[in-house]
């Protein structure tokens, strides 16, 4: 994959003075698909959580973090617009049905795609620096 | 004219990982009889192959047996679907097969899958994974259960493990369903408190048998005229008469 290579600490330069990052930048730097829901763009990202039990991530998530998930239902688009998450990245490869896209759209939520597992998005995040909102 | 019957809705067979050996086709309608149940479904994981040597060891018994599979849905749902026939169940097995991946069991972690005979003979062991997700979502499984005629009821909704709630945080709105299955840890008064989106919905408690001893320790009290999926559909939804006891 390309960026593994990528040092944590030239990485963690892309986090801002906030703490934050762009959602854009998250997206560019780990390549990651935009499935065409809600547009990424101008969103911050203030942390990251991964589970796949939708009743979790309901109670530990936090506003402004993206989801790592295998999880592909569409009630995955009812818990991101009621924790107010900056976007979902569904991992392993995997999609998403079209109605679960439609339904993003209306309620407003970023769904994205990536390419390697949840564990491995979540490790570059943290290279990044990411790390749970405070 | 309507009777109260006594529904324990969710019984392993021996096909079912983690079940003991005893729960064979006799012993388990002997021990519902003795419990004083009218009704039960056997409802294996992800097979029907026991269900109809379970109706068959039901004939000369008070106990009406439904054919049934707890069915486990891509989003790790489980949910059983309950027949009167075992034809129709065999068609949802034939289903959910179609799905399953093509995994070996292991028997040294889930235990022997019997497939066995009314009176408990042995007839082959099941070598397939059964405690896996099939490819299929929640809602393709639950109308399919449907348009087999069968009755949808997803199991223990509450339970972190395999349940509706616990996995996907809300019941799917659209999800055409007349009831579910709460665990028996809860009260269907608890449960309707802890998540108000079970408004509506008729609510069971089964024992989820995997062992002889726990058959009948808990059941749901329902008003039906006929021993049927349809009279229980009704009851689960309070119509015509038909209606559970809470």
């Amino acid at each position: 994959m390309s960026g593994c290579c990528r040092s944590p600490r030239s990485a963690e330069s892309l986090v801002m003075d906030n703490g934050h990052l762009d959602l854009k930048t998250v997206v560019e730097t780990l390549g990651l698909k935009d499935l065409g829901a809600a547009p990424p763009d101008g969103r911050k990202v203030t942390g990251a959580y991964t589970s796949d039990l939708l009743s979790d991530v309901m109670g530990f998530a936090r506003a402004g973090e993206v989801w790592l998930t295998v999880q592909s239902h569409l009630n995955l688009v009812a818990v991101a617009a009621l924790k107010e998450l900056a976007a979902v990245v569904v991992c392993g490869g995997r999609g998403v049905e079209e109605p679960v896209l439609a339904k993003a759209r209306e309620e407003g939520v970023v769904i994205l795609s990536s390419a390697e597992s949840s564990y491995e998005t979540g490790g570059r995040l943290w290279e990044m620096g990411v790390r749970r909102a405070q | 004219m309507l009777r109260r019957c006594r529904m324990d809705l969710h019984i392993h067979s021996a096909l079912s990982p983690c079940a003991e050996v005893e729960m064979l086709p006799e012993l388990i309608v002997m021990k519902a009889e003795m419990e004083g149940l009218d009704v039960i479904a056997v409802c294996d994981h992800n097979s029907a192959e026991n269900a109809a040597a379970c109706v068959e060891a039901s004939r000369d018994s008070p106990v009406r047996v439904l054919p049934g599979i707890e069915c486990e849905t891509r989003e790790g749902v489980h949910v059983l679907g309950i027949f009167d026939r075992p034809e129709q169940a065999a068609q949802l097995q034939e289903f959910v097969w179609s799905r399953l991946p093509d995994e070996p069991n292991r028997p040294e972690f889930f235990g022997q899958q019997l497939v066995v005979t009314a009176d408990g003979d042995f007839v082959r062991y099941n070598p397939r994974l059964l405690v896996t997700s099939a490819d299929a979502g929640l809602e393709e499984m639950c109308a399919r259960i449907r348009d087999l005629g069968g009755l949808a009821l997803p199991s223990h909704v509450d339970k972190t493990f395999a349940g509706l709630i616990g996995v996907l945080g809300l019941i799917p709105e659209g999800l055409d369903l007349e009831g579910v299955e709460i665990s028996a840890a809860l009260t269907p008064g608890e449960a309707r408190a802890r998540y108000p989106q079970l408004a509506g919905l008729g609510l069971v408690r089964s024992s989820d048998a995997h062992r002889l001893s726990e058959i009948g320790q808990v059941w749901t009290a329902a008003w039906l005229e006929k021993r049927t999926v349809e009279e229980i559909r009704l009851a689960l939804c309070g119509r015509m008469g038909r209606r559970l006891e809470e």
